[in-house]
């Protein structure tokens, strides 16, 4: 008897029955197909038999109420608005005001997240234990509560406008918010970017050349002067050439307010302080525990290459600890959005506010706002998480 | 979570629910003995609870009557406390019965909401209420102000109508819930608090300070309020909206809370029509025979809840204005009872 070599049974069929049909085969194909197939009568007769009921009802349903009218202003908008908009118009407002806080919130947030992780880790006794003392404070009151102390017992004590502090002359603070100068473009304004421009390029060009000579040659080339020169030296000179590239509009006191000038309202500035100082919190512990979890030897090898304690941390630290901070960092990002709902109570015009607040109670159509409200929160939390979930891929590929 | 919780059961509703099951409210609230009522989160003179938990107000009154009129008793009332925003969805849903909470009848609300309103139980306004240090006497000179308004009110399109309207600038904050709005407007982020003008009275009580605060002379809109019942349930509709006529039409004839009974036992055609002794009006609405005696027994007659929870004899003191008589100068008018 001769051992034949028997040829491998095709392996893309049997994968094809895996994912199929499971241990049973083709009948449990069937069986999925079944399955879904009912799954998406149940889901259609439910639609539909709420759209016939709500119809007999007369109660309006559909998504048309999107391009009516809405009649009421905002606060804050950051596209153009006004109230003879349409519904859908007051959504992108919502959603762009909502957006504004998770992203501002989420940068202050890990950037407190990291100094009080930093601060807590110091073998200064007195600096680690005023971090170790603002996270327990922070993190063990409700978020609400903090937003309304930011809102009413901080910002709220601040002066009338009338009695607004200045600072500079054209800077004023005062319960209203913070009102600056706007600039304006002016006729120098391309040039001068063109020459910002030309100077990073140069700069950059010049760290390039630096290093690699550094690398193959060893010498050190100080290039810090140069860059600084090139980089306040062109701007400079379009300036002086071109004319001023910006105008400032100064803000004035006209009735009640301010007119004029940008305005930073004090329900943005209560609501990304409660949500990043609050936030900052868990994410302080959450980097402390990854940093804590790289093995001690990391830290020696670094010192005995005689690398200084700030560029141990950074190079050899950090990248080895953000595997184990990115999944619980990534939460607490989806956390900061999703609690950035708590709005409403300081009236901030974030998306349930002005769309499933008073968008629903002028229309009246409940289920489609809810949906879509809710659909939008779950999309911008899948968008974090597959931004994060890139990040730290990138980061376990270079760490090989 | 409130609100998701009733969308939810709204939903649900609409996906289960039949015609027939949702024409018999009477009966459904005689089954469970009884009327689930939506009212405000607490609105001095409209509907507001007590130290106690009792509740009081124009608009709890309504609710009771209805209770009366149906158990003889006044107190077999659900009250189901609401923000503005989720009024309309708990009435959808069948998670009250009936919606009586300073609620402004407009064509909209009537037509797409599935819900009717059933009468006018109070001609309101929307007004302005400012500091007195200000100085300001008309809502002409707000050019500029800081506005706080609650939001899910028809309030926040007048405001937009107004100074637009008027060629004048705003900034508008929206919060949630009143209490919200009216502490924002104490702490002086907004210079204004713009809401109905009954309501700027009630909230102008609850203020550290009441007479610093000036409720300007105009009203920049209509805003007739009244109890508001599902669509699909005629019964319930009549029924609902009579109990208000009864009231009305009991201050016309001067039938009182103390009178009543003396004024029952009254031999002219009217009064025994109204009283149930001869005829069956009050069987024709799926009640007895004494129904408008049960009302007036428990709540009074009109003008007398009116006195009790917004007028003259409570710390409101609102004058009677558009809400006096037909026949007194105002425009309340209810149809007979024949």
């Amino acid at each position: 008897m001769t051992n034949e070599p028997r040829s491998a049974p095709p392996q893309y069929v049997a994968r094809l029955r895996r994912a199929l049909g499971g241990r049973l085969g083709w009948g449990g194909f069937v069986l999925q197909i079944l399955f879904a197939a009912a799954l998406v009568w149940i889901g259609y007769e439910i639609v539909a038999n709420a759209r016939a009921n709500l119809q007999s009802q007369r109660i309006t349903s559909g998504f048309g109420f999107l391009a009516n009218t809405a009649g009421f202003d905002v606060s804050q908008n950051l596209i153009p608005y006004s109230g003879s908009d349409s519904y859908a118009r007051v959504f992108l407002v919502g959603l762009l005001n909502t957006l504004v806080v998770a992203i501002i919130g989420i940068f202050f947030a890990t950037v407190i997240g990291f100094l009080i992780a930093l601060g807590r880790l110091s073998p200064n006794w007195l600096l680690s234990r005023i971090c170790g003392g603002y996270v327990e404070l922070v993190r063990n009151l409700p978020l609400l509560f903090q937003i309304l102390f930011w809102y009413l017992a901080v910002l709220g004590a601040l002066p009338g406008p009338r009695q607004s502090i200045s600072i500079f002359g054209g800077i004023f603070l005062s319960n209203r918010g913070l009102v600056v100068p706007k600039p304006i473009a002016d006729s120098g304004l391309a040039p001068f970017a063109l020459a910002v421009l030309i100077a990073i390029i140069a700069s950059w060009l010049l760290r390039t050349y630096a290093r690699r000579q550094l690398f193959e040659t060893g010498k050190l080339l100080t290039i810090w002067p140069y860059a600084l020169g090139l980089l306040i030296g062109l701007p400079l000179i379009a300036w002086l050439a071109f004319g001023a590239p910006v105008t400032f509009e100064i803000p004035i006191l006209k009735g009640f307010n301010f007119s004029g000038g940008s305005r930073v309202i004090p329900e943005f500035v209560a609501l990304t302080l409660a949500l990043s100082t609050y936030t900052g919190a868990f994410i302080a512990e959450i980097v402390r525990a990854g940093i804590q979890s790289v093995h001690k030897g990391q830290l020696e090898a670094g010192s005995s290459l005689g690398l200084p304690r700030g560029s141990t941390l950074r190079l050899i630290v950090v990248p080895q600890a953000l595997r184990v901070i990115l999944p619980p960092l990534t939460n607490q990002y989806l956390n900061l959005t999703k609690n950035s709902s708590l709005a409403v109570a300081i009236g901030y015009p974030d998306l349930v506010s002005v769309f499933a607040g008073t968008t629903l109670s002028q229309t009246g159509q409940a289920i489609e706002i809810i949906a879509i409200t809710m659909g939008v929160y779950l999309l911008i939390s899948l968008v974090t998480s597959a931004i994060m979930s890139f990040y730290g891929w990138r980061i376990s590929r270079s760490l090989g | 979570m409130k609100r998701v919780s009733l969308v939810f059961s709204l939903a649900l509703a609409a996906t289960f629910w039949s015609q027939a099951a949702t024409a018999q409210t009477l009966k459904t609230v005689t089954d469970r003995g009884m009327v689930s009522c939506g009212v405000s989160q607490g609105l001095p003179g409209f509907s507001s609870p007590d130290d106690k938990g009792n509740w009081t107000g124009l608009d709890v009154d309504i609710c009771r009557a209805i209770a009366a009129a149906i158990f003889n008793d006044p107190n077999k009332v659900k009250f189901v406390p609401l923000s503005a925003k989720d009024r309309f969805t708990a009435l959808q849903s069948g998670e009250i019965d009936l919606l009586s909470r300073n609620t402004t009848w407009t064509l909209s609300r009537d037509t797409s909401l599935g819900a009717n309103f059933t009468g006018v139980t109070y001609y309101d306004g929307q007004g302005f209420l400012v500091k007195k240090s200000l100085k300001v006497n008309s809502a002409l000179e707000l050019n500029s102000a800081s506005i706080c308004v609650q939001t899910g009110t028809t309030t926040e399109q007048n405001l937009a109508d107004y100074f637009k309207g008027n060629n004048m600038k705003y900034e508008v904050i929206a919060f949630g819930s009143a209490d919200e709005t009216v502490k924002a407007y104490e702490s002086g982020r907004c210079d204004v608090f713009t809401a109905d003008v009954s309501q700027l009275f009630a909230e102008r009580l609850k203020l550290s300070n009441p007479a610093d605060h000036n409720v300007l002379p105009e009203v920049i809109s209509k805003e007739p309020l009244g109890p508001m019942v599902r669509h699909g349930d005629d019964q319930w509709f009549d029924l609902v909206k009579w109990v208000l006529f009864a009231m009305i039409d009991a201050e016309e004839l001067g039938v009182t809370q103390k009178n009543v009974d003396d004024m029952a036992k009254s031999d002219k055609p009217e009064f025994k029509r109204v009283f149930g002794a001869d005829g069956n009006l009050g069987e024709q609405l799926g009640l007895t025979k004494d129904w408008v005696s049960r009302i007036v027994k428990a709540v009074g007659n009109y003008g007398e809840s009116f006195d009790r929870n917004v007028g003259a004899g409570s710390k409101l003191g609102i004058a009677r204005g558009l809400n006096q008589l037909w026949n007194r100068g105002g425009i309340q008018y209810a149809p007979p009872i024949r």
